[in-house]
């Protein structure tokens, strides 16, 4: 199953450059961590020292945001987007 | 000459110079500009204000003005309006009414933020500019963006107020209506700055905008005759306007223009749309987000960039936030009007209502003084009010008619008196 990560600009010096990273999660949590194993600078930007999604890091399914979805246990399909947005709003659960 | 402000990273404290950028590329948090009061205080006196036009450019040397800026336009400088009858209904000794509803030039708070955003915008050689808006922020960027020579690009929900856009469409400005919520439009807005490099004054420019906001918060010390409220009572959408005015307040302070003292900060929201006066009254770390239901279309964010801010600033400010049902911000507009002659937005009577309800809970003294901040003309939302005045019957034009009006008026008058 491949679901895309779409980086945004700021982190691109993360991942070597790459805008999308496609990847074979079944949840967000799952897509986070398979990221961050994949980009181990990107990690801290991603979360902090709890484990939580960091303050200032908003995550979107398909444009939703997941804090409406049930958050990171939320489960993707086929062909789903999750978008990273830094910093436009301030809290993420 | 060095500017006198950079940007900082308000939880790394990392330094970033002054470009178009609103968060850290350390730690990815917001940006706030930074000031050296020093400088300012080297640069004016309070007595210096006192000569100038009365509008928001007095205060240039707070503001994260360019060298040699010339303002454009002369916003803000509204007034502050002691409303007498207001307090005597509310049960308050000295209340008034900062009314930013007159603001020019397009009736709103956001003129001032504005014209901090397009000052950056000019510095940083912007052509086109824009925003994400519940309509307010539309009108003032496509007012002043086409009387500075800047192509305007805005983007909106796609049921704002019908008011709301024809007041933005009427500039000239290229309006794109989004099939969503604000958050989703701000959403997107983060991901247009990305990509398209345009001036976008509340994601990339955000630093440089929000500054203008403590105009809102001089002006009032200043009309108070230098010195600082008791209370604050200011509506919430992002969530960046009260931490702003509080900033102003200690920027004053600092510079010793006016005496120390504490000041709470109340946050008015809708109950319909309270993520952070919901986060403020269960005293939550972070705030939980929400899909907005309410009249008060301009506070209608459910995911506050600035939320987590104002929260605590209320709580350590000993203030307190509450909201307001949609009944009881129609019946505050009324309030307003009625008795001071005043016509705000919905935003306006969420502030109105929630004052109201702050000080029938004792959580604002009746002996202090307290302002409310009304952050926009009521001309904007009348589909709000509309119903609460059904057109009366036509009479003919003949001074017999007229004298049958006034009898059936008079009688009504004393049975409704009569059976009181």
């Amino acid at each position: 199953m491949s679901v895309t990560i779409e980086i945004p600009t700021a982190f691109r010096r993360f991942t070597d450059g790459a805008p999308k990273v496609d990847c074979s999660a079944t949840t967000i949590a799952a897509a986070l961590n398979e990221l961050t194993t994949r980009f181990p600078d990107l990690s801290k930007h991603v979360r902090d020292e709890s484990g939580q999604i960091r303050q200032f890091l908003n995550v979107y399914l398909n444009e939703e945001d997941i804090r409406f979805l049930g958050g990171e246990a939320c489960c993707l399909k086929e062909g789903d987007r999750v978008l990273l947005v830094p910093s436009i709003a301030g809290g993420c659960r | 000459m060095a500017d006198h402000f950079e940007l900082r990273c308000k939880e790394c404290g990392k330094t970033w110079g002054n470009a178009p950028r609103s968060f850290c590329e350390e730690c990815f948090s917001p940006l706030e500009v930074s000031f050296d009061y020093t400088s300012i205080q080297q640069k004016v006196r309070r007595e210096d204000i006192a000569s100038r036009p009365f509008n928001m450019w007095r205060y240039s040397e707070f503001l994260p003005l360019p060298e040699g800026f010339a303002p454009p336009n002369a916003t803000g400088g509204t007034p502050l309006v002691a409303v007498r009858k207001l307090a005597k209904r509310l049960g308050v000794k000295e209340l008034h009414v900062k009314n930013d509803a007159v603001c020019f030039p397009s009736l709103s708070f956001k003129d001032r933020v504005v014209a901090t955003a397009l000052a950056a915008a000019r510095r940083f050689g912007f052509d086109t500019v824009g925003c994400s808006s519940t309509g307010n922020l539309a009108n003032a960027v496509a007012a002043q963006a086409t009387q500075q020579g800047f192509d305007a690009c805005v983007f909106i929900p796609a049921d704002l107020e019908p008011a709301k856009i024809l007041n933005t469409a009427v500039y000239g400005a290229r309006i794109v209506r989004i099939n969503g919520n604000y958050d989703h439009v701000n959403r997107l807005c983060a991901q247009i700055a990305d990509r398209f490099q345009w001036g976008l004054v509340n994601v990339n420019l955000r630093p440089y905008y929000s500054e203008g906001s403590k105009t809102h918060g001089f002006e009032i010390a200043e009309q108070l005759g230098w010195r600082l409220p008791d209370n604050v009572v200011v509506p919430m959408a992002g969530g960046s306007l009260i931490g702003k005015i509080s900033k102003a307040f200690r920027e004053l302070v600092e510079l010793g223009w006016v005496e120390a003292k504490p000041v709470k900060f109340f946050g008015a929201q809708a109950t319909g749309c309270s993520p952070i006066s919901t986060a403020v009254k269960r005293g939550l770390a972070r705030f939980e987000p929400q899909k907005p239901n309410t009249i008060a279309r301009s506070l209608a964010i459910g995911n506050p960039a600035d939320g987590n801010y104002a929260a605590k600033q209320i709580l350590q400010s000993g203030g307190w936030a509450e909201d307001v049902s949609d009944p009881e911000i129609v019946d505050a507009i009324k309030l307003l009007a009625e008795t001071e002659g005043v016509f705000t937005e919905t935003a306006g009577g969420v502030t109105v209502g929630v004052a109201q309800k702050l000080i029938r809970e004792g959580r604002i003294g009746t002996n202090e003084t307290t302002v409310l901040s009304i952050t926009g003309n009521g001309l904007k939302t009348t589909d709000a009010i509309a119903s609460e005045f059904p057109l009366t019957e036509a009479i003919a034009p003949k001074l017999e008619a007229f004298e049958a009006y006034l009898d059936g008026q008079l009688t009504a008058a004393s049975a409704i008196a009569g059976a009181k």
